[in-house]
């Protein structure tokens, strides 16, 4: 197999993402309504409960709807992950995971396309949150619009790679609503998306402990930071490491000799 | 050192696996050389999937061992894969997508894209008679149209080695009929090598070759004649019912 050879098969993993993506109009729609939902009632509720302090990367009080905005985004992407492990369990219950794993491929390469194809998707769904959200008054600086694609970039790739680890450990597609509850719904909540974690803080140092150490919470402030022309080293850190550990484990759930493929077969 | 025998298009030796306790194969071997069609034979649960996802590497086995065109699976499963299609048993396209498009996804998963994939997906297409169902969603074809589709994305990459796990579940008699022909032809005219799983007898004239699997053991192969021969008696029914202990008349699989 030759280096174009690999772009070809890339490109033609991302082109079918895109493909289902934009033709399932249910997924389509549900990704982009989803946030503005939070945005627009979730937010317009809490504005007037909550204030927020001046704290950085804002250098002045900001409302409600511009705090939530980077956990928003950050949102978007662990559905988008979680979407993405939902379709390859589906995939793998109705077969068609088998098409991908028999190419000639490495399945390591494999399963990164895969995972870049799940990223280009929800990169493009946060600028289109973006520019919706920029008629809500969220008007970051224009540089923060370029400065924020690597940051989405990043935040896609971890969240992509937990989703790849958790469809290689999931049995069955009936375990996905086990899924939503003990992944998305702690992940979102224990996280700085909806409350700085000064606050958290002032209620529960253990609350805020579990945040700070919830790989999600760095995801986010990576892309608050970023939005703003700025960055956050230590978040960035902790986002492109775990990436780095979840796509080992991922490669090790898919590996042929071991993981879930192995022990339990398809059905015969 | 002997002199390597002609690489078989298929060759698998001494291959056992099994589930937890639950031995799905047992030392199983068989050979496949270039033009045969050679039927798979055997009831539900025989260990035809289990041995089609060994081949295919969706999992490896810990005993035994499988080589495509001398390619051995584990230490070279590129080259291996590279010259084998496969048709699964559930249906495997992506239903929002029209034919072309699953096609073309495929033909990448290959490395193949541009004017070659459009030239091979057409030439595919139109040898199972759908060119003009190209840009029809999957969604809106019929069961054996899809059937056909999947053939011929199998196909795209231009594989020298044909696996099929039981195409024929739920056609009618006459998408049945068109796909065995079809693959009939591909052997004698491009020396394709299949291997067609299958459960139903009837799949497997007198010219094919066949594997008896059942529980996990092969129990005869070779040409069909000479397998009745042995068995003695003159019709695969019958032979497939006296060698699995099965004696029961016409149960119509």
């Amino acid at each position: 197999m030759t280096p174009v050879q690999y772009l070809r098969c890339l490109g033609g993993i991302v082109k079918r993402e895109a493909l289902r993506w934009t033709q399932q109009r249910g997924r389509f729609l549900s990704a982009l309504v989803r946030p503005l939902v939070w945005l627009a009632i979730f937010a317009a509720g809490f504005h007037f409960v909550l204030g927020v302090s001046i704290i950085p990367p804002y250098d002045t009080y900001i409302p409600y709807e511009v705090y939530i905005a980077p956990g928003l985004l950050a949102m978007i992407q662990l559905f988008n992950g979680m979407q993405s492990s939902l379709s390859m369990v589906y995939d793998r219950e109705m077969g068609s995971m088998k098409t991908l794993l028999v190419s000639p491929f490495p399945r390591w390469f494999l399963l990164t396309a895969k995972l870049l194809a799940s990223v280009v998707v929800s990169v493009v769904q946060a600028y289109i949150f973006l520019g919706i959200a920029w008629f809500w008054e969220i008007e970051p600086p224009p540089l923060g619009y370029l400065t924020v694609l690597p940051a989405l970039i990043l935040s896609g790739l971890m969240l992509g790679a937990l989703g790849l680890v958790l469809s290689s450990f999931i049995r069955q597609l009936e375990n996905f609503a086990g899924v939503m509850n003990f992944v998305i719904f702690p992940m979102f909540f224990a996280s700085s998306a909806l409350y700085p974690l000064w606050r958290v803080k002032e209620s529960s140092l253990t609350l805020y402990w579990i945040c700070q150490a919830n790989p999600f919470s760095h995801a986010v402030e990576l892309i608050r930071f970023a939005l703003y022309g700025q960055a956050d080293p230590l978040a960035a850190g902790v986002v492109a490491g775990c990436t780095l550990l979840f796509m080992i484990m991922a490669v090790w759930g898919y590996d042929p000799g071991r993981g879930l493929l192995a022990r339990r077969g398809g059905g015969d | 050192m002997s002199p390597a025998p002609p690489a078989a298009a298929l060759e698998v030796s001494g291959l056992s696996h099994s589930f937890g306790a639950r031995q799905a194969l047992r030392d199983v071997g068989f050979r496949i050389a270039p033009g045969d069609f050679t039927a798979l034979l055997g009831l539900n649960g025989a260990g035809k999937t289990t041995l089609f996802a060994l081949v295919t590497r969706l999992y490896h086995s810990r005993q035994g061992r499988v080589t495509v065109f001398g390619h051995d699976i584990r230490r070279q499963p590129s080259a291996a894969l590279a010259a084998m299609g496969v048709v699964f048993q559930q249906s495997t396209l992506d239903l929002d997508l029209t034919v072309r498009q699953n096609l073309a996804y495929h033909a990448s998963l290959h490395g193949i894209a541009g004017s070659r994939a459009r030239t091979r997906i057409e030439e595919e297409l139109e040898r199972v008679g759908l060119a003009d169902r190209r840009d029809a969603r999957v969604r809106q074809l019929s069961g054996g149209q899809r059937r056909r589709v999947e053939l011929a994305r199998a196909l795209v990459h231009d594989p020298a080695l044909l696996l099929l796990d039981e195409p024929t579940v739920g056609l009618d008699i006459e998408s049945r009929r068109f796909l065995i022909e079809h693959v009939r032809h591909l052997c004698r005219q491009r020396g394709l090598a299949v291997l067609w799983a299958t459960h139903l007898i009837d799949e497997a004239d007198d010219t094919a070759k066949v594997i008896v699997l059942h529980q996990g053991q092969v129990l005869d192969q070779g040409p069909v004649p000479e397998v009745n021969v042995r068995a003695g008696v003159t019709t695969l029914r019958a032979t497939f019912d006296t060698l699995t202990g099965q004696r029961q008349e016409g149960g119509g699989r």
